[in-house]
């Protein structure tokens, strides 16, 4: 299906999954508005946010089986398969989070059922990202996306840790925008267009880029880097990811970040394909967020803060893909972000349960003796640990070979490398988790008494961990969906070597 | 065709069988699994008489796994791994019963992790895909890890961790190693694939890479075999152990890393193996495990430390015995891998049994049990008298046959290795003394109960092996020798047509 966007039909066509889900979100907020009182109210909200979801994936299922795709280069909103396999990620990130926040929210008594509006607007700031194929649509998803999420990191009002997390997440988001907003503008003096695909041709024809381009580049990587957590402008990570309620946490860490890097990853491959320093820019980053995050993560004692720094790391991992570039490095990319999306949220969820009132409290050796109390709770648990550290028969590992074969095949062995020795680092901290749960003994009987989920959280626990087994054993799947996804955002092939 | 399925049956089945073992009620759990490994063993009894020395690799399946990547289920076996895989599938059900009344909790989660960990190691063992074979090398490490940290001594948890992080370390370079190797293939032949005979014959001039690429996998298979310096997480993790866990490491995870330099890294870079310098570094370190390994095995107080320092030493000669690459000495080397299996592992049981009575290993608590203990103390030497190579054992064929081999080719550094019989002579007969002989002082070793029947059960098998090969190794020398001179003359081309049938 070609869609022309000079034509008002096709361009809204071309929106439809966002347009859903905007109308959803007039709906949600209208019936907040009108019942917003009881726990009822709270739990009626949850499944029409779902329902959204649901509903907003079956749009772009329904574009990407007609195959639509963006006729001509000059068009703000991209439609490929990329733009697709992300917004499923973005969407299936904010089911998840859902499923755990019913029983959080009525535990903790925040009894605010604006939390799933909020949700679904981050949501769709986060598919607008990856859907633009302008700056400016890129940026304005960005704002959506952000400023929704400063709200949900700050909607326990009543604990300081939690607007302590939305001020300071503000703060520095806002010192971002402003970053890749002026990138945005030097770009734009250099090459007198937003569009990727315009300045993609700009810079071909430019043969040497300008000064100007390149700085505009450096400050659109460093806006990128803010939001990925990259090191070293991860120092807000950890401290938000720590505050802000673990359901929360869970969505930031897994889908603003997948919405920032699937931007970050179509402005370097579109706009910037002919400019190979971005590359070399991405590999430092890369380097340093590895070993940084996870070094920073190895000193950790409670569970959510070494989660916060984890996800620091795998920002790192994701680097690499990037970086990697190519098709494979694409491809790699989105393997790995879905699995990190599902080990990351189970690792989270499992944590709202252990925690009562601060979860921030939870240290990892008050796990101790979690297998014999709750044997499925503890089982999830060390399958989404295995799975960060990328142990085989997990997805974590599919994704992590994936990205070290996009490595090897760019030629970057000492990346490749680095990951490796990194990811050794991390046996470190992920290990003690699991040691914690089956080696230790139980301080005392009633220590995980009131450890439990509601049957929302164990359904969206189970998925993830049948999730990360059934594509770490067979990935085919995912593979076929990762690779053709890829074909679109490429504009150029610059690795030599295509491996299979 | 017994031959189409028997390898894929034998790495499936121990998975059902730890399926069920969760299902069924905790205190079925070790009949379950101790009937899940004789159903294994038997299964794996046959390969023992339809394997064809001659025959390359055989009960070959080939299934296509994730075709995206060239990967492939593939399984075979030759004269290297037959004897592994029938080591381990004979172990499993010893170790199962040796842990009868050793493990008393959660044993519903140690049979199904023991029966996984089955899985892996056969899978190590006949993997000939090399993704395969890295999945399989990292599965076998995770029921490891929880067998030693739920189920060991005191400090478990730091023998645990030890042992997870040497391993994961070594094994994520050879990882990247693979993935190279993957893509050179790919690249010189068109064909992306982790088939084992697609790499090996296509991932050649390598140049310089193939230093950086020996130096990963070597890492990886060092730290497993283990080689002096990195043999230090050994002692804890053997130490702390269960008692299976005990006898499974040294029996077969030890054996994982000779395997892996005979099965990767020497015919994927001959160039570098047989480098003067390479050769020269390996053999030293070999040499100083089986020196320094015995030397401090004879300070060791804790009988199982001393067991587990003289596994140092002995897969130090079965590292020369590789390296030195004739004929006799890689049959000598492949026949230890065997030996050290069945007498260490019998060693283990041992400790474990006497542990189980008196809650001690150390040396110093026993002393002229030999009159309270009579039968224990009989098997304890004959399996002492093996593990030091005495004639008549199944040690001595192996010990000799690489100090024969290897003299040929490093004439010193075997005879400085020979000293490492004298060293192992001392130090067993030292600690056979003081637990079975000498006085008996101390009065709680004067109720000590002989070997139950169960016990006997577990240990008659060892001894008749220990005795079999001791007397007549030609069964298995005949059918490892056609593999071990297809691998020398892949290396040395005319080296093994000099040496004769031993």
């Amino acid at each position: 299906m070609r869609l022309d966007p000079s034509i008002y039909p096709d361009l809204l066509l071309s929106l439809l999954p966002e347009l859903v889900l905007t109308g959803w979100s007039l709906v949600v907020l209208l019936f907040v508005a009108w019942r917003h009182s009881t726990v009822r109210d709270l739990r009626i909200t949850g499944w029409l946010t779902l329902l959204a979801l649901v509903s907003t994936a079956v749009a772009t299922w329904w574009l990407w089986w007609n195959s639509a795709s963006v006729q001509g280069q000059v068009s703000m909103i991209a439609a490929d398969d990329f733009r697709w396999v992300a917004t499923w990620v973005f969407l299936g990130a904010a089911a998840l989070t859902v499923l755990i926040s019913f029983a959080y929210l009525e535990r903790e008594q925040l009894l605010a059922p604006e939390y799933y509006v909020l949700l679904i607007f981050g949501t769709l700031g986060m598919m607008v990202m990856a859907a633009g194929a302008d700056l400016m649509v890129i940026f304005l998803g960005l704002e959506l996306m952000s400023v929704a999420v400063y709200v949900l990191a700050g909607i326990d009002r009543r604990r300081a840790r939690s607007a302590e997390a939305a001020l300071k997440y503000f703060l520095l988001g806002a010192f971002a925008s402003g970053f890749l907003l002026y990138g945005i503008a030097l770009v734009y003096g250099a090459t007198g267009t937003t569009n990727l695909g315009l300045i993609g041709g700009q810079v071909s024809l430019m043969g040497q880029p300008s000064v100007m381009l390149l700085a505009g580049l450096a400050l659109l990587i460093v806006g990128f880097a803010f939001k990925i957590a990259a090191v070293p402008f991860h120092m807000w990570a950890p401290d938000v990811y720590d505050g802000a309620p673990t359901p929360v946490t869970a969505f930031m860490a897994t889908g603003v970040k997948a919405a920032a890097f699937a931007a970050l990853l179509r402005v370097m491959n579109q706009a910037f394909g002919q400019v190979p320093a971005w590359h070399e820019i991405l590999w430092w980053l890369a380097v340093i967020t590895m070993i940084g995050g996870n070094l920073f993560a190895l000193g950790q004692r409670s569970l959510k803060r070494m989660l916060a720094y984890s996800s620091v790391a795998h920002a790192g991992y994701l680097l690499v893909a990037v970086s990697a570039g190519g098709s494979t490095g694409t491809s790699a990319f989105l393997v790995y972000v879905i699995a990190y999306t599902l080990m990351s949220l189970g690792a989270f969820a499992v944590l709202t349960a252990k925690g009562r009132g601060g979860e921030s409290d939870v240290l990892i050796d008050d796990l101790s003796g979690l297998a014999a109390r709750r044997p499925w709770l503890a089982f999830a648990l060390a399958i989404c640990m295995l799975s960060l550290l990328g142990f085989p028969g997990t997805a974590g590992f599919i994704g992590k070979w994936y990205i070290l074969i996009a490595a090897t095949s760019a030629g970057q062995n000492t990346l490749a490398a680095i990951l490796v020795l990194t990811s050794v680092v991390s046996a470190g901290y992920y290990l003690p988790v699991i040691m914690a749960m089956y080696m230790k003994p139980e301080p005392n009987e009633t220590a995980h008494l009131d450890v439990c989920l509601d049957r929302w959280g164990r359904s969206a626990v189970t998925a993830v961990v049948v999730g990360l087994l059934l594509f770490g054993v067979w990935p085919n799947r995912l593979f076929d969906l990762a690779r053709s996804a890829v074909e679109t955002v490429q504009p150029t092939a610059k690795t030599t070597v295509t491996p299979p | 065709m017994y031959g189409s399925w028997v390898l894929t049956a034998l790495l499936a089945w121990p998975l059902i069988a730890g399926a069920l073992v969760l299902l069924i009620p905790a205190r079925l759990a070790k009949y379950v699994a101790l009937a899940a490994s004789l159903v294994e063993f038997a299964l794996s009894v046959p390969l023992w008489w339809t394997f064809v020395p001659d025959g390359g690799m055989q009960f070959m399946a080939d299934q296509p796994w994730i075709a995206a990547w060239g990967i492939h289920f593939t399984v075979g076996l030759d004269g290297i791994s037959l004897f592994l895989v029938l080591l381990t599938t004979f172990l499993m059900p010893l170790s199962i019963l040796g842990s009868w009344s050793y493990i008393t909790k959660r044993e519903t989660g140690f049979y199904t992790l023991l029966l996984v960990l089955t899985t892996g190691m056969i899978g190590v063992f006949v993997a000939l895909d090399l993704f395969l074979f890295y999945v399989m090398w990292e599965v076998m490490l995770i029921p490891m890890y929880f067998i030693i940290g739920v189920w060991g001594g005191d400090n478990r948890l730091y023998a645990a961790i030890k042992f997870f992080i040497y391993t994961f370390l070594g094994s994520l370079l050879m990882l990247v190693a693979i993935l190279v190797l993957y893509l050179h293939a790919g690249q010189a032949s068109g064909v992306y694939s982790f088939g084992y005979a697609h790499l090996l014959s296509n991932a050649k001039d390598l140049g310089s890479v193939a230093w950086w690429l020996f130096g990963a996998f070597f890492l990886a298979f060092a730290i497993k075999v283990p080689l002096f310096p990195l043999h230090t997480w050994l002692p804890d993790a053997h130490v702390e152990a269960p008692t299976a866990g005990s006898v499974i490491l040294a029996g077969i995870l030890l054996k994982m890393g000779t395997y892996g330099f005979l099965r990767f890294a020497l015919p994927f870079f001959p160039a570098v193996a047989l480098n003067q310098t390479v050769q020269l570094i390996i053999v030293v370190l070999s040499l100083i495990g089986i020196i320094y390994g015995g030397l401090v095995a004879m300070v060791q107080p804790d009988f199982k430390k001393l067991i587990a320092y003289s596994s140092v030493a002995h897969l130090g000669f079965v590292m020369l015995g590789i390296w030195a690459l004739t004929l006799q000495s890689v049959q000598g080397a492949l026949l230890i891998m065997i030996n050290h299996g069945i007498s260490t592992g019998a060693l283990f049981f041992l400790v474990g049994m006497i542990y189980e009575r008196r809650h001690s290993r150390l040396l110093e608590a026993y002393g002229g049990i030999a009159r309270v203990v009579p039968l224990f103390a009989a098997i304890l030497t004959i399996v002492s008298l093996s593990s030091i190579a005495l004639p008549g054992t199944n040690g001595f064929v192996g010990e000799f046959l690489v100090l024969i081999g290897s003299f040929r080719t490093y004439p010193i550094a075997t005879a400085l290795a020979t000293t490492g019989v004298i060293v192992a002579a001392a130090y067993l007969l030292t600690a056979l003394q003081r637990v079975i002989y000498n006085p008996l002082a101390n009065p709680e070793n004067e109720k000590l109960t002989d070997l139950t029947p169960r016990e006997i059960t577990v240990l008659v098998p060892l001894v008749v092996l220990i005795l079999w090969i001791g007397i007549y190794p030609k069964p298995f020398l005949e059918r490892m020798e056609p593999t071990s001179r297809a691998l020398i003359e892949q290396l040395r081309p005319g080296a093994a047509l000099t040496a004769g049938q031993p």
